[in-house]
């Protein structure tokens, strides 16, 4: 499904700030794949994803994307085909849009056959009221409000709707539950797997959470310093314990409060 | 205290420029960019439409002028999104051409008078009666709108009006901001330079200063209008446009019966202008003052 080559990335070269940012990562998706993807800050996961969403060229190597190379396509044409959520529930929506027409929005770009001038029918927006009730956030039935008055995890739990209403080839998550309260975070981490499951979308999620790393999806990655250092699937996947991946973590020389706090 | 002819006169006028205010409800709020080409769309509709009627196309002229005013968008917005020129300056830079432009369009004279020849106004007259003037300007404005309001809905609108609201979701979404942007400020210049066809035909005469500030007095307008409606639909916002517009006509009439120099016009929509932006931030500073 996704396949990248030698990927090299490096900002600011020649300077003192010099960061190689991306140092030859090759991986391979097949499609169904569910990939969560764990490292320190500036191991280059959110680079990874940069690169891939096409938010700018990499230096080296190749981003091929269900047999189509995209590595030189602009990033809104990409977009059509990938669904991408941040950290920030704000990033996602547009706040003075209602949540109906962030939803049409949504739904008329990427369905790929619709004039720029088509409006969503009767029937699409009965669509957007059983999707949104799926959400069981009460949503439904608050179509015509702006989507500005909703709360954070409202905001990322509509964001994930609009990004996965025609089905993506494939879905970018990046920590898209770590700005959301506890709770919440739980409620929308269960709603994206529901999602990717019920649609068999192929996803990648970074996340700082040990425990949701090894539980979700179906195979694990390591980052750090722009390269893939361990990777995780099957049943070697399934005995390793959030113990032994803190080791590991631990092993490669990295550190981060978030994750260490989430192991315990 | 208004003579039907005063109060004809600001219905009539308050319908032809609602389309400025229109369009810049569609640059300044929708698409969230201070667009200073407002001025010299304006005024190069008029040329355009005088030059035409003088021509004995009174109705070709007005569509000639809003192709010239989508021009005139399409090369601010090609200033900006090419270019990477900043917003304003791309507006102040393409204002500043198009008064040669304009000039040239009127054939290098300030001013083009249309006494003798047929109008739109003067051809539906012996059809309409005293409404001869009312009723196209109204027609005209009234189906922009409808027009607009529609086109926001669609999906190149509801994408142009993301455009103004979240880059950073449009930036991950696929939509093209250079596009958008040149569409939306097209669609605003189109509407702004009919504005100034429609003018031109009405008073019978086009003038090169005629545009001046006219991006205030639209602005004035669009404000007005939204304090009148209430938030929310995207039709009352729209209809606002009008409805601020018409107002802002009685306001110049009943300053002008005040017996105020006439000269003294664009200070008070400035201020108006100045004002009715600057409210909120007042509003805060007092409540922050209050804490």
């Amino acid at each position: 499904m996704l396949t990248l080559s030698n990927l090299r990335k490096t900002f600011a070269p020649g300077t003192v700030n010099e960061k190689v940012a991306l140092d030859g990562v090759n991986l391979h998706l097949n499609p169904g794949d569910f990939v969560t993807i764990l490292g320190s800050n500036g191991a280059g996961k959110s680079t990874l994803f940069g690169a891939i969403a096409g938010s700018f060229l990499p230096d080296q190597g190749s981003v091929v994307l269900d047999g189509a190379d995209i590595t030189k396509l602009p990033d809104y044409k990409r977009s059509k085909y990938i669904g991408r959520l941040f950290q920030d529930p704000l990033k996602g929506t547009a706040p003075n849009m209602t949540i109906e027409e962030n939803l049409a929005l949504a739904y008329l770009r990427a369905s790929g056959q619709h004039s720029p001038f088509s409006m969503i029918s009767a029937r699409d927006r009965r669509e957007f009221r059983d999707r949104l009730a799926q959400l069981e956030l009460g949503l439904e039935d608050r179509m015509d409000h702006p989507v500005g008055l909703l709360s954070g995890g409202q905001r990322q739990a509509l964001t994930l709707l609009m990004a996965t209403l025609v089905t993506p080839k494939l879905l970018l998550l990046d920590e898209h539950t770590a700005a959301l309260d506890p709770a919440t975070a739980e409620k929308v981490l269960k709603l994206t797997q529901s999602i990717v499951e019920e649609n068999h979308i192929t996803c990648m999620m970074i996340t700082h959470n040990i425990p949701s790393a090894l539980n979700l999806g179906n195979r694990t990655l390591m980052m750090k310093d722009g390269k893939i250092v361990l990777e995780l699937s099957g049943p070697e996947r399934a005995q390793t314990t959030p113990e032994d991946l803190l080791r590991a973590f631990h092993q490669q020389g990295m550190s981060s409060d978030r994750v260490l706090f989430s192991a315990e | 205290m208004f003579s039907t002819t005063v109060l004809f006169s600001a219905l009539e006028l308050g319908c032809i420029y609602a389309l400025v205010a229109m369009a810049l409800f569609l640059s300044f709020r929708v698409l969230n960019i201070a667009d200073m080409t407002t001025d010299g769309a304006f005024t190069l509709g008029c040329a355009v439409s005088a030059t035409a009627t003088v021509a004995g196309h009174p109705i070709l002229g007005l569509v000639l002028a809003m192709m010239a005013g989508a021009c005139a968008g399409s090369v601010t917005a090609m200033l900006q999104t090419k270019l990477k020129i900043p917003s304003i300056l791309a507006g102040i830079i393409t204002n500043t051409g198009l008064y040669t432009v304009n000039l040239a369009v009127m054939g290098f004279s300030s001013n083009v008078n249309m006494l003798k020849v047929q109008t739109l106004f003067t051809m539906v007259r012996p059809s309409l009666g005293l409404l001869y003037r009312l009723i196209p300007a109204f027609c005209i404005t009234a189906l922009a709108g409808v027009g607009l309001t529609l086109f926001l809905k669609t999906r190149l609108g509801l994408s142009i009006r993301a455009t103004g609201d979240n880059p950073d979701m449009v930036r991950a979404s696929s939509i093209n901001t250079a596009f958008t942007v040149t569409v939306g400020l097209c669609l605003s210049n189109s509407f702004t330079a009919l504005s100034g066809g429609i003018l031109a035909q009405y008073q019978k005469t086009a003038d090169i200063n005629l545009g001046t500030g006219m991006v205030i007095i639209g602005l004035a307008s669009l404000i007005i209008g939204e304090t009148l409606m209430p938030k929310g639909k995207l039709w009352m916002k729209v209809l606002g446009a009008l409805l601020g517009s018409i107002l802002y006509r009685f306001i110049i009439a009943i300053a002008l019966r005040m017996d105020l120099p006439s000269e003294c016009l664009k200070l008070i929509s400035a201020i108006i202008v100045a004002l009715a932006i600057g409210l909120p931030a007042v509003k805060d500073t007092r409540k922050k003052g209050a804490a």
